[in-house]
């Protein structure tokens, strides 16, 4: 019955949800957002220049993505499905005004590094595709974890990837010097062409640790129809 | 007078295409720039539908901004006001084009639906907002950040056809080696830096 329910997409109260383990793993590891679906590709090239950026970028959009998750999820059954999406962006919207002005209470000089790309969270893909692959069919708190899950894997990505550019580029680490003094750093990863450098080559380091084989799924367009993939790349040629 | 207003679009749209370009030093509009360059006939058909609606967006962006939110106190409505622009917009366009221009809605049809989840059509009335353009100003910038968008699809879908032909290592395949092009042609643009003094 529930399995009828999930293959079709329908949403009904009597979808089961996975198990919370299960959904923490394919959040950080499995399904990551950034690593495995590349999806959200616009801040995890824009604003990792340095560690702590790409940190407050994550997080920033966790919190986003977990309450949106909630909240979605607890109206899944009052939305009417044709409205669904521009009802979603408008949630996800909310959600990323207040994380907006938090920041730029208590964080100002985070809100001012990341700039336009903080109101741009409601454009990130991840959001959508968790909104309709996941809150639309399951109950409120399973959705809330998905939310933390995927986030914390995004901002796990956006972290490995700063922290490489901002090492190698910048000699520092978190604004500590580290390789500074002992020789001079490569500008260019902390340049616009080194963003595209250092996340090709964690996405190397995935896919060889992954058993070599080319990258999942990929899918870089999401559907306003589905927020699902409208383009699947990648391995696909 | 005019000397210098035709030279501060020329420097606008200039700077807009080669010195901050939209995909390459902004990272706005990534997920069409992986995606819809496998060739080079839908990376344009991509790049003109985007600027279309950045345009348009931008300036009903700048209107509703200026004459509704600012004299209300209600900036803290942009970010959703702008998507709901989009959202609108988008749907509008789509149906207004299906009926009335047939052709057009052939070559973009397809690319409409795409844009709502763009980052670069929500990215840049947020720009024109942030660097305080006037609407002239605005729709100059946004035209300007819609063409270099178009340009580096075209490049890029041009460096992926050769691509294809390529023998690369399995691990490298698909995403891997697209980013590290993207890198080499983000590198060539990087030397267009300072070509106008700011």
């Amino acid at each position: 019955m529930s399995s009828h329910a999930e293959m079709h997409g329908i949403a009904t109260p009597m979808a089961e949800s996975p198990k919370a383990w299960d959904i923490v793993i394919a959040g950080l590891i499995k399904e990551n957002p950034t690593l495995k679906m590349v999806l959200g590709c616009c801040p995890t090239l824009a604003v990792t220049t340095a560690a702590g950026n790409g940190l407050g970028m994550g997080l920033a959009t966790t919190a986003v993505l977990m309450f949106s998750n909630f909240a979605i999820s607890l109206l899944r059954n009052v939305i009417p499905d044709k409205v669904r999406i521009p009802s979603y962006i408008i949630i996800i919207a909310g959600f990323v005004t207040v994380v907006m002005y938090v920041l730029k209470a208590w964080l100002p000089e985070l809100d001012k590094a990341l700039g336009i790309y903080i109101p741009l969270i409601v454009a990130n893909c991840i959001l959508l595709a968790r909104a309709e692959m996941f809150a639309a069919k399951f109950k409120p708190f399973p959705s809330f974890l998905d939310g933390l899950a995927m986030g914390l894997g995004f901002t796990m990505a956006l972290f490995s990837i700063s922290t490489v550019r901002e090492i190698l580029g910048n000699g520092t680490w978190f604004g500590l010097t580290l390789t500074k003094n002992l020789w001079t750093p490569a500008v260019l990863l902390i340049l616009p062409p080194g963003g595209f450098l250092a996340f090709g080559l964690v996405i190397t380091a995935m896919n060889k640790a992954t058993g070599g084989k080319v990258v999942a799924p990929a899918c870089h367009t999401c559907s306003p129809e589905t927020g699902t993939c409208l383009d699947p790349v990648g391995g696909a040629k | 007078m005019i000397a210098t207003m035709i030279h501060q679009v020329v420097v606008t749209i200039l700077t807009a295409i080669l010195v901050e370009n939209l995909v390459l030093s902004k990272f706005l509009g990534m997920c069409p720039f992986l995606g819809v360059t496998q060739k080079t006939s839908t990376a344009a058909g991509m790049g003109v539908a985007v600027t279309f609606v950045v345009v348009v967006t931008a300036g009903l962006a700048w209107i509703l901004n200026v004459t509704l939110l600012v004299p209300n106190k209600m900036e803290y409505l942009q970010t959703m006001t702008y998507i709901l622009i989009i959202a609108a917009l988008v749907q509008f366009v789509e149906t207004v084009v299906r009926k009335f221009i047939p052709p057009l809605y052939k070559a973009l049809g397809i690319y409409l639906p795409l844009i709502t989840t763009n980052c670069a059509v929500l990215g840049v009335p947020l720009l024109n907002t942030a660097k305080n353009y006037d609407l002239g100003m605005s729709l100059v910038y946004s035209f300007g950040a819609g063409a270099g968008f178009t340009l580096a699809l075209i490049l890029f879908s041009g460096v992926r056809e050769r691509m294809d032909r390529a023998d690369i290592p399995a691990t490298l395949k698909g995403i891997p080696s697209a980013l590290f092009a993207a890198t080499l042609v983000s590198m060539s643009f990087f030397g267009f830096q300072g070509l106008f003094a700011q």
